[in-house]
């Protein structure tokens, strides 16, 4: 059948019947677009090695740049990232030990393989730089830069007793209602 | 050599990814509409980058693509036109 074939019921009341129809076309339509996900891209960033994390900010960056919406939400290891220092002050015996073994900064961040006390993350480092890769710092301070939005997860922030005062500042602070709402949204969502 | 005219150069070489497409976008963004940025690349990676970046991103469009030397090129040229 084609289009020419179909006999429209031209009566009134076969009108209202089509009136109807195409009104409840163009609400489910309405609800279609109302669905669609944005130009968006969110990420879970679980980790602490600073290859990972290095990974989640290079795709952070370039996303921003060709025009995505950016969100990362930082959880467990990937909050030891967002530090700028380490303060014990306050905090109980497993608190403290967790801060003290933990890094204190990106530039203390291990490697996730062939780490070696820190030497491995020391030689990568030095192996980005002489290939003119942007450092893991100037990486951060891009995404910034381009309106990355960077939430620090505030159970994990808890758990591990880690203090605002500890981490970077332009932080927002989340659960995990608030990943879903970015996540669900978004064209693209990772966990690193 | 190109046919492909443009209104702003950008010098991307020595820089690797994600920084061609980041500094292109900036520059980009300087343009007027319908102006082209000419960028130069010696990342291989960017061929992808910038095709992959026109594709996704609705405000800027590829105009063209070259390497020079055509054998074993060592330089990629991107032509990023700002959407008119």
């Amino acid at each position: 059948m084609t289009v020419a074939d179909i006999k429209i019921d031209k009566t009134s009341a076969g009108l209202a019947v089509f009136e109807q129809r195409i009104a409840l076309l163009e609400s489910r339509l309405a609800e279609v677009e109302d669905n669609q996900p944005e130009d968006k891209v969110s990420m879970v960033v679980f980790s602490g090695e600073l290859d990972k994390v290095l990974a989640a900010f290079v795709i952070a960056t370039g996303a921003a740049a060709v025009g995505q919406e950016v969100s990362m939400f930082f959880t467990f290891w990937g909050l030891n990232a967002l530090k700028k220092q380490s303060k014990l002050a306050g905090k109980n015996v497993f608190e403290k030990m967790m801060g003290v073994m933990s890094p204190a900064g990106t530039e203390q961040l291990p490697v996730s393989k062939m780490n070696y006390f820190g030497v491995g993350a020391k030689m990568l480092r030095k192996m980005m730089k002489d290939k003119n890769v942007a450092s893991l710092e100037e990486m951060m301070e891009l995404a910034r830069e381009l309106g990355v939005k960077m939430v620090a997860c505030e159970m994990s922030k808890d758990v591990m007793g880690i203090r605002d005062e500890e981490l970077i500042d332009g932080l927002e602070s989340g659960g995990v209602a608030s990943f879903l709402g970015d996540s669900l949204t978004s064209k693209a969502s990772l966990f690193i | 050599m190109s046919e492909t005219p443009f209104d702003k150069v950008l010098d991307a070489s020595g820089l690797n990814c994600p920084m061609p497409v980041v500094k292109a976008r900036r520059e980009v963004r300087s343009l007027e509409p319908g102006q082209v940025l000419k960028v130069i690349s010696t990342d291989r990676g960017s061929v992808k980058d910038f095709q992959g970046w026109a594709k996704v991103d609705k405000k800027v469009d590829l105009v063209g693509q070259e390497s020079e030397p055509p054998e074993d090129p060592v330089t990629y040229i991107h032509y990023v036109q700002l959407a008119k």
